[in-house]
């Protein structure tokens, strides 16, 4: 029994090895793919943040003849000032076409209205459909409401009024996540990345081992070997579950490659993604692998074609990782009820080893036993499958 | 040896075999002749263990196929009718992991493939993929894996379809060596003069039902037929009206 698992075993890896789309499939693109497009997304979105905090606003200001006491205000808080000659009409152009990123307009009327104490108009001029532009616009607006309050302050001052009776709150914002915290969202992805990995790995020998060996015509005589049929499926899915696992620790370790690259410290955000983390994460990971195998196989056992097969596990795949997606845009936190749902409770579990947090015992255990318990029911069901006598199409 | 007694098999509504009952002896070469769908494949399948009988029983060498699988499948070699090589593994791995899976040390099971390849004229290709084989490759390939732990019975789905000449004469030059090494050979075939060429014994299968079984001269003189063709046109004929 032993012996023929083994013999099994080995010749799938041999074979798989030598198959350039399984290569491609396991250890190229999903291992290379996720780290660099998440490494190419990451990069744009730190350094797109990193530019528009460190670089001086611009602003172009149409008529700021009228206002010099705005401009000097302005000039004081770090804004590069640019006097432009421009119509209102001409300004919203400007804008419209990316001349300028926005517009101060201040009209004649400013003068008028300031010194007779009713609200002076200007218009800031804007595109707020352009991502690129929008913060420095919100900038503007800040420090525009900031000239306009001091100027408030100064006229209740003026008239003997305490400026704290038009401010009633005091809101402090006092930001708690920590720099690890912060890089959460975008590292909650990783974990998505490295599942689609795992599954992918697998992917093509969990089809061979039913639908594949069938549609060659090399099921019959390997079921007419005296063997059973439990020593050949199994040593089937220990090859499947060894190039998952594989698959699985080199996107791990294109990840610790690629994020020591990224500019995460500049973002306010610190990736805790050491050796030690890079294992704790396999090993929490490992766990779902028994699952995966069975889950893959047992859909493959049921079509009737290669290509079916494809198009079953394409479809498989989502589910574990599903709930993964879910966790990441709701900002799931873990709990030990979450540990007890595979593939979301290593998510969770991976995510917090990324954090830095401690888990708990329990939550390790939870999890570990549930998916793996989840794992043993399907590689049964598996086995159970290949008995069939419809196994041979 | 083979002896199948009243063999039925059910898939779903259609009656594949319907009380089937024959026998192949060692030292001869028995041919299975029917259409296609005649239920050919299903005998080899029960015989070969794959798939198990609704009702009657079958036997290898006096062990039951149902009883006995494990037994059965050590003293079977069998040739289904797609080669179902490996494409990555060479010629010799491919003999090689069957060797193994009989249970054959690494040593054995090495030498064994190395006598089949040499047997067979395979040297040359042996150590290349198996994708790149000509048909005829690919049967000797086959054939090899089928043989390498020495079977004393051997099963051969349709062997001759698809081949080129050559590759049907070296089949029946090493069907016939293996008779008079005194192994019991049963083929299939829905080829007249293939079974008439080779055959010791013939059974001919239609609609499920064993309709006529003996020497092809004993076929001829009973049937009334003056070949081969017309007595097996005129027994499945004989069943279809049934």
């Amino acid at each position: 029994m032993m012996r023929a698992v083994c013999t099994v075993f080995l010749k799938e890896i041999l074979e798989n090895l030598r198959d350039r789309r399984v290569i491609l499939s396991a250890f190229i693109f999903g291992v290379l793919l996720a780290p660099v497009v998440f490494a190419i997304a990451a990069s744009i979105l730190s350094k797109r943040a990193v530019d528009t905090l460190d670089k001086p606003l611009e602003l172009a200001v149409a008529g700021g003849d009228h206002a010099p006491n705005l401009l000097a205000f302005l000039l004081e808080n770090g804004v590069e000032v640019k006097k432009v000659e421009l119509s209102a009409e001409q300004a919203a152009d400007a804008v419209r076409n990316g001349e300028h990123d926005f517009v101060l307009l201040i009209e004649e009327q400013y003068v008028r209205e300031l010194a007779a104490g009713s609200p002076a108009p200007a218009h800031l001029v804007m595109d707020s459909a352009n991502s690129r532009t929008t913060a420095g616009a919100e900038r503007a607006q800040r420090l525009l409401e900031a000239y306009g309050s001091q100027l408030a302050a100064l006229r209740l001052m003026a008239r003997g009024v305490s400026p704290d009776v038009v401010r009633p709150l005091d809101v402090r914002t006092l930001d708690v996540a920590t720099p690890a915290g912060r890089a959460l969202l975008l590292l909650g992805v990783m974990t998505y990345f490295c599942f689609m990995s795992m599954l992918a790995g697998g992917f093509y020998l969990a089809i061979d081992t039913t639908a594949g060996e069938r549609e060659r015509g090399s099921l019959e005589p390997l079921l007419s070997l005296p063997v059973s049929r439990a020593s050949l499926i199994v040593g089937k899915m220990l090859a499947t579950a060894a190039f998952m696992s594989i698959s699985l620790l080199l996107t791990l370790a294109a990840f610790g490659v690629v994020l020591a690259f990224i500019p995460l410290e500049a973002l306010g955000m610190s990736a805790n993604f050491g050796l030690r983390v890079i294992l704790g994460m396999f090993l929490v990971m490992l766990s779902f692998v028994p699952l995966g195998v069975g889950l893959m196989t047992v859909a493959a056992s049921f079509a009737r074609s290669n290509r079916e097969a494809q198009s079953w596990l394409s479809a498989v795949m989502f589910l574990p990782i599903a709930p993964i997606m879910f966790a990441v845009v709701s900002g799931t936190k873990p709990s030990t009820a979450l540990m007890a749902v595979p593939s979301l409770s290593q998510h969770l579990l991976a995510t917090s080893l990324m954090r830095g947090d401690e888990i708990p015992p329990v939550h390790a255990l939870v999890s570990a036993s549930t998916t793996l318990a989840a794992g043993g029911l399907l590689v049964w069901l598996a086995v159970r499958l290949y008995r069939r006598e419809a196994i041979l199409g | 040896m083979i002896e199948a007694e009243g063999l039925s098999k059910r898939f779903g509504d259609v009656q594949a075999l319907e009380d089937a009952s024959f026998c192949a002896a060692d030292g001869r070469i028995t041919g299975l002749l029917g259409h296609n769908g005649a239920g050919k494949s299903t005998t080899l399948r029960i015989l070969s263990t794959v798939l198990r009988a609704d009702q009657g029983r079958a036997r290898i060498d006096g062990h039951d196929c149902a009883l006995a699988p494990l037994e059965v499948r050590r003293l079977l070699g069998v040739l289904p009718h797609a080669s179902g090589l490996y494409a990555h593994l060479t010629g010799r791995e491919n003999i090689h992991y069957y060797a193994r899976l009989h249970g054959m040390t690494k040593a054995h099971a090495k030498r064994a493939a190395g006598e089949l390849i040499e047997r067979l004229g395979l040297d040359e290709v042996a150590d290349r993929r198996t994708k790149g084989y000509s048909q005829g490759e690919r049967l000797k390939v086959a054939l090899a894996r089928a043989l390498v732990h020495r079977p004393q019975t051997i099963i051969l789905d349709e062997p001759t379809n698809g081949l080129d000449v050559n590759a049907v004469r070296m089949l029946r030059e090493l069907l016939r060596e293996l008779r008079a090494a005194g192994r019991c050979v049963l083929f299939s075939s829905h080829v007249m003069q293939e079974v008439a060429a080779l055959c010791d014994h013939v059974v001919i299968i239609a609609h499920g039902r064993v309709v006529m079984s003996g020497t092809p001269a004993g076929i001829l003189a009973s049937s009334g037929a003056h070949d081969l063709e017309e007595a097996f046109v005129r027994a499945a004929a004989g069943e279809a009206r049934r």
